[in-house]
C-alpha cells in the first residue's frame, strides 16, 4: 500500500485555530461603511388573499431607505428544481403559511427597519388553510398552487423486478407503517447575508450559505443580471446540514434592497424566523412491505411514503425521489416498488437535511429485518451479512457500489459493543440493536440539468518562497473540507501542509456545486488533485528542461525534489536561486533541490505557476424516470450499534452507547471523519428521541426556540466510539468517499432495535417520548398478561 | 438617553455610553467590534455569546450594558497572549473538538469557567460545566476529550 505525507494523518484543521480564538469572520461579524439593515415584513395568516399593501407610512418613517414589495421584485418565479419553480421573492397575490415574505425594508438601524415594517397595511382576505396531508387531499380542499390538484406537489411511481412475485415467493411477509416528526436544522449561526453594488454595477453577496454557486445563479436570474455581474461570497458559516443548500427569499429580498438604495445592506433571520424558512427535514409517513425466505433471504420490498411538504417545492422534488432510491441497498435485492407522493400545506416548506429523504425509510426497513431475523431464529446482525452486497455489485435501481466495506463495518461494530456476547444476555430494561446504511457520495447530477463541470479549483504557485495558493469556489461549512482540500493538494504536490494556503467559498474562484449531497470530498477533492497535479508537472517539467533529465525521472515528496537513481548535479540551479536572495539568511543548504528552488526556477523561466483542475462524474445510473436521483460515484456504508436503557416504570429511554463504523474510502482527515460520525449520530439521536417542530391549529410553529425545541446537549450525548473503515473507492481522490451523511442512517433504527430488545415494544412514531414509550409498554404489558 | 458606563474587558478599562436596552452581547459586537462572542439566539437558549462576568459564565445576550456597569469581563479574545493561544484553545484544535466554530467561543469561555473553579473536573462535571452550550456539529465527543486533556 502506498504510504501517504500528509492525508490519512489527523492533521490539525487549517481554520480551527481562528475560530478558537475568535478571529473566523462569520456574516453578521462584517460591516461596511454606510451600511442599511433589512427587515421583511412576513404573513401572520398561513393562507390569504392580499387585497392591498399600503407602505406609505413605513416610507414615511425617519432612517428609512426603501420599502419594497412584489412590484420592485418582479414575478420571476424561483425554487430549487428549475422544473419546479414555485416561489416569488414576495408574495404576489396571496400568501401561503405563516411567515411567507410580503415586502422588506432597508433603514438607517435595524430597529428603525423592525419600526417601518410594522408600518406596512396589508388588507388580508383569509382563505382555509390545511396542515395535515389528510386535509390538503380532501375533494373540497382549498388548493395552494394553481396546476396542482389535491395539492399534490409530487408523485412517483417504480417498480424494479417484480415484486408481486418476490412477495409469492417469500416464507415471512411483514408489512409495518414508520412516522418521524418535522425537524429543524438547528445550526447555531442564523442565516445573514449583505448585499452590494458598486459602481460599475456589480452586486456582491456575502451569505451565510452552503451552495454559493447556487445562489449566484439563482440571484443572477431573480434580478435579470449576467451571472458574470453576481459575486456570492461564503464567509466562515455556522453549519447548515442541507438548510442552507439554496438562496433564501432574505438573500434575494437584500439584493433587490441593496440594488434600489446604492447602499450595502445586512440582513439577518432571528431565531424563530430561522422556524418559519424551515427548509429542513419533511415528516415521513412510511408503509414497507417486506418479504425473505426462512433461511433469510430477502426477496421483495414494496415501499409507499406520503411527505408532508408544507407550501412550497424547495428540494422537496429530490426528496421524493430519494426516499425511494436510497432504501434497497446496502442489501442484495432483486424486487422492490416505491410509490412517493409530496402533498403541499399551508406550513412552511421542507427540504433536505443530512440523510436526505432516507433515513425513515431506513427506520422503518431495519426494524423489520430483525423482525424477520427474530421469526426464523437468526441473530440480526447474520441476517444482514447473510444479504450485504459487496464490492462491485449494483443494485436493482442501477446504484452500483464500487466499493464496499460493509461487511467489514458489521465486523467492527460486533467487536467494537462486545455484540455476540450482549445479544440475548441483556437484563431487563437494557438492549442492544443494529442497523446499517448507505449514502451517496455527491448527487450525480446537478440540480439544474447541465453539462457543467461539478467542480474546478486552481492551484497557484507563489512567485517565491514555495507556497501553494489553492483557490476553490466550495463550500466550508464546518465539516473540515478546507483542511481536506488543503492535505489533498499538500499531498498530491508533494509538499508539507503548512506550506498550503487555500481559500474557497466565492464564486469569483470557479465553479464548485457547495457543501450537499456528501459531495465534496469526492468531487472537489478530485479537482483539486487534478490541479495539484498540473502544477506540479510543469515545475518538474522546467527541472527536466533546466537539469537535462527525464520529467518521469522525478518527483517531488515533503519539499524536496526526489530522483530515480543518482541525483543529477543542481548546484547551478541552486546559485541561481540563491543569486536571487543576496542578503537573506535562510538560503537552501539542504543535499536534496528543495520544492522552494524549483517552483522559482520554474517561475522565473515560464512565469507564474498555474494549475487548473476539474471534475465530473462519469454517466451514471438507468435509464428509467428519476434515475439519476440516488446515482453517485460512489456511495459510504455504514453499521451501528446502540446499547439502551428503557425504564419500564416511566417509559424513560436513555441511550448508554453508540459503536459506529463507516467506511468512508480513504480517510483524509482520520479526526475529520471520526468528527462528522460522531456529529451525524448526535443528530439522529435528537431526531429519535426528542425532537420535533410543533404547530398550532393556526399554522404558526409553537417551539420556535433552542428551548422548547430540543436538540442533544451535552448532557444527552452518549459514548460514541467512532471506528473508521476504510477501502480503495475507484473513482474517489486516493480512494476517499463520504462520511458526512451516511453515518446517520442506522442510528434510529439501531436505537428502536434496542429499545425492542430492552422492553419487547416497536415503536413506529418518532420521537421516543417517554409519554410514547410508556403507553407502547402498558399496551405490550396488557397484550401479554404481564402486571 | 444612553448611559455613561464603565467596564473592564479583557483587562482593558472601557468607558462608553449605551441605550439602556442594549445587551452585553450587542455592546461587544456592535459597539466594540469584539465579534468573537456569538449570536445564535439572543434568548439565552444556546450559549454562543458565553463570557466571564466577575467569575462566572453568563450569555451575554441576557445581561444588559447597563447591568455589567462596574464589571470585569473576560471574552475568546482576552485569552491569546504574546506567547500564543490559550491550552484550552489549544486542546479545542489539537482534539478536532471544533467543526463550524459558531458555538466554540462560548464553548471555551464555560470551558474556562469551569477549570478556573475545578482544574480536575469529572466527566459528570464537564458535561455539566456546557450544558449551557449547544453544538449542532460535534456530538460533543471531542469537546469531552479536549477538556479532558486540560485536568491537571
Amino acid at each position: 500500500m502506498k504510504e501517504y505525507d500528509v492525508i490519512s494523518t489527523r492533521a490539525n484543521r487549517i481554520d480551527t485555530p481562528d475560530k478558537a480564538t475568535g478571529r473566523a469572520v462569520f456574516v453578521d461579524d462584517i460591516s461596511r461603511p454606510g451600511m442599511l439593515y433589512g427587515a421583511l415584513l412576513q404573513s401572520p395568516h398561513a393562507h390569504a388573499k392580499i387585497i392591498s399593501i399600503d407602505t406609505s407610512a413605513a416610507e414615511k418613517l425617519k432612517g428609512v431607505k426603501a420599502v419594497i414589495t412584489s412590484k420592485d421584485a418582479g414575478d420571476i418565479k424561483y425554487g430549487v428544481s428549475p422544473a419546479r419553480y414555485d416561489e416569488t421573492v414576495f408574495a404576489i397575490d396571496k400568501v401561503r403559511y405563516v411567515g411567507d415574505e410580503i415586502a422588506a425594508v432597508a433603514a438607517e438601524s435595524l430597529d428603525i427597519a423592525l419600526a417601518a415594517v410594522e408600518l406596512i397595511k396589508v388588507e388580508y382576505e383569509i382563505l382555509p388553510a390545511v396542515f395535515t396531508i389528510e386535509d390538503a387531499m380532501k375533494d373540497d380542499a382549498p388548493l395552494l398552487h394553481e396546476g396542482s390538484p389535491k395539492n399534490l406537489c409530487a408523485e412517483v411511481h417504480q417498480e424494479f423486478g417484480n415484486v408481486e412475485e418476490g412477495l409469492k415467493n417469500s416464507d415471512i411477509v411483514i408489512t409495518t407503517k414508520m412516522k418521524n416528526k418535522r425537524q429543524d436544522g438547528a445550526f447555531i449561526e442564523m442565516q445573514g447575508c449583505i448585499a452590494e453594488f458598486d459602481n460599475l454595477g456589480v452586486l456582491t453577496l456575502t451569505s451565510s450559505t452552503q451552495v454559493p454557486h447556487y445562489v449566484q445563479r439563482t440571484v443572477a436570474m431573480v434580478l435579470g443580471m449576467d451571472v458574470g455581474k453576481v459575486r456570492v461570497i461564503k464567509p466562515y458559516v455556522g453549519a447548515g446540514f442541507g438548510i442552507k443548500a439554496s438562496a433564501n427569499p432574505m438573500e434575494l429580498a437584500c439584493c433587490f434592497l441593496a440594488k434600489k438604495t446604492r447602499k450595502p445592506v445586512k440582513m439577518n433571520y432571528t431565531r424563530d424566523q430561522v422556524f418559519m424558512l424551515a427548509r429542513a427535514r419533511h415528516q415521513f409517513s412510511h408503509t414497507i412491505t417486506t418479504g425473505a425466505k426462512k433461511d433469510g433471504t430477502l426477496m421483495a420490498i414494496k415501499h409507499e411514503c406520503w411527505l408532508d411538504g408544507g407550501a412550497y417545492t424547495s428540494f422537496g422534488i429530490a426528496t421524493v425521489y430519494y426516499t425511494g432510491s436510497l432504501l434497497g441497498g446496502p442489501y442484495k435485492l432483486d424486487n422492490m416498488s416505491y410509490d412517493g407522493y409530496r402533498v403541499y400545506n399551508n406550513k412552511p416548506a421542507c427540504g433536505a437535511q443530512r440523510g436526505h429523504g432516507a433515513v425513515i425509510a431506513r427506520a422503518c426497513f431495519e426494524q423489520q429485518l430483525d423482525m424477520i431475523a427474530e421469526k426464523i431464529g437468526m441473530d440480526p446482525l447474520q441476517l444482514r451479512i447473510k444479504n450485504m452486497m459487496e464490492t462491485g455489485d449494483t443494485t436493482c435501481n442501477d446504484l452500483n457500489m464500487s466499493s464496499f466495506g460493509m461487511s467489514e463495518c458489521i465486523e467492527a461494530v460486533r467487536k467494537g459493543s462486545d455484540w455476540d456476547k450482549k445479544k440475548g444476555h441483556m437484563p431487563k430494561g437494557k438492549g442492544i440493536g443494529m442497523a446499517c446504511g448507505f449514502f451517496v457520495s455527491g448527487a450525480g447530477y446537478p440540480i439544474y440539468r447541465s453539462d457543467t463541470w461539478h467542480g474546478t479549483v486552481i492551484v497557484k504557485l507563489t512567485e517565491d518562497g514555495g507556497t501553494a495558493l489553492v483557490y476553490t469556489a466550495s463550500a466550508e461549512i464546518g465539516q473540515g473540507s478546507d483542511t481536506a482540500f488543503a492535505m489533498i493538494a499538500a499531498e498530491t504536490l508533494g509538499i508539507p501542509l503548512e506550506n498550503i494556503r487555500l481559500a474557497s467559498g466565492d464564486t469569483d474562484m470557479g465553479v464548485d456545486l457547495g457543501a450537499y449531497s456528501s459531495r465534496q470530498t469526492l468531487m472537489t477533492g478530485h479537482a483539486t488533485k487534478d490541479a495539484a497535479e498540473h502544477a506540479k508537472k510543469q515545475v518538474l517539467e522546467v527541472l527536466a528542461e533546466q537539469l537535462k533529465v527525464p520529467v518521469e525521472s522525478m518527483d517531488i515528496r515533503k519539499g524536496f525534489i526526489e530522483f530515480k537513481g543518482k541525483a543529477p548535479d543542481f548546484s547551478e540551479l541552486r546559485t541561481r536561486y540563491i543569486k536571487e536572495h543576496r542578503g537573506w539568511i535562510d538560503n537552501p543548504k539542504s543535499e536534496k533541490l528543495t520544492f522552494r528552488e524549483a517552483s522559482r526556477i520554474a517561475f522565473l523561466e515560464k512565469g507564474s505557476i498555474v494549475g487548473t483542475g476539474k471534475y465530473k462524474p462519469h454517466l451514471l445510473g438507468g435509464k428509467f424516470k428519476g434515475a439519476a436521483v440516488g446515482t453517485s460515484p460512489a456511495y459510504g456504508c455504514s453499521a451501528q450499534v446502540a446499547e439502551v436503557t428503557v425504564d419500564m416504570e416511566t417509559g424513560q429511554v436513555t441511550i448508554d452507547k453508540i459503536t459506529d463504523a463507516h467506511d468512508c474510502g480513504k480517510a483524509i482527515n482520520l479526526t475529520s471523519v471520526e468528527g462528522q460520525m460522531q456529529g451525524s449520530v448526535s443528530m439522529g439521536i435528537g431526531e429519535t428521541m426528542h425532537e420535533e417542530v410543533i404547530f398550532d391549529k393556526q399554522g404558526r410553529v409553537l417551539n420556535h426556540d433552542l428551548a422548547e425545541y430540543k436538540i442533544v446537549t451535552s448532557m444527552d450525548m452518549p459514548m460514541v466510539e467512532a471506528i473508521v473503515v476504510e477501502s480503495a473507492e475507484p473513482n474517489g481522490p486516493y480512494g476517499a468517499k463520504e462520511v458526512g451523511e451516511g453515518a446517520i442512517m442506522p442510528t434510529i433504527p439501531a436505537i428502536l432495535n434496542a429499545v425492542y430488545d430492552a422492553a419487547g415494544v416497536r415503536l413506529y412514531e418518532l420521537p421516543l417520548t417517554p409519554e410514547r414509550v410508556y403507553h407502547a409498554i402498558q399496551e405490550y404489558k396488557e397484550k401479554n398478561n404481564i402486571k | 438617553m444612553k448611559k455613561i458606563i464603565n467596564l473592564t474587558i479583557n483587562q482593558l478599562a472601557y468607558e462608553t455610553a449605551v441605550e439602556p436596552n442594549k445587551t452585553l452581547a450587542d455592546l461587544l459586537r456592535y459597539d466594540l467590534k469584539l465579534t468573537g462572542t456569538k449570536k445564535g439566539c439572543d434568548t439565552g437558549d444556546c450559549g454562543a455569546c458565553t463570557v466571564i462576568m466577575n467569575g462566572d459564565p453568563v450569555n451575554s445576550c441576557l445581561v444588559l450594558a447597563v447591568q455589567a456597569n462596574g464589571s470585569q469581563i473576560e471574552t475568546v479574545e482576552g485569552l491569546s497572549t504574546d506567547e500564543g493561544i490559550h491550552p484550552i484553545q489549544n486542546a479545542f484544535v489539537e482534539k478536532g473538538a471544533i467543526q463550524c466554530g459558531y458555538c466554540t467561543p462560548g464553548m471555551i469561555m464555560s470551558t474556562k469557567s469551569l477549570l478556573d473553579k475545578n482544574s480536575n473536573p469529572s466527566e459528570q462535571e464537564i458535561r455539566e460545566g456546557i450544558s449551557g452550550n449547544l453544538c449542532r456539529c460535534t456530538g460533543y465527543t471531542k469537546i469531552f476529550e479536549a477538556i479532558e486533556s486540560l485536568r491537571s
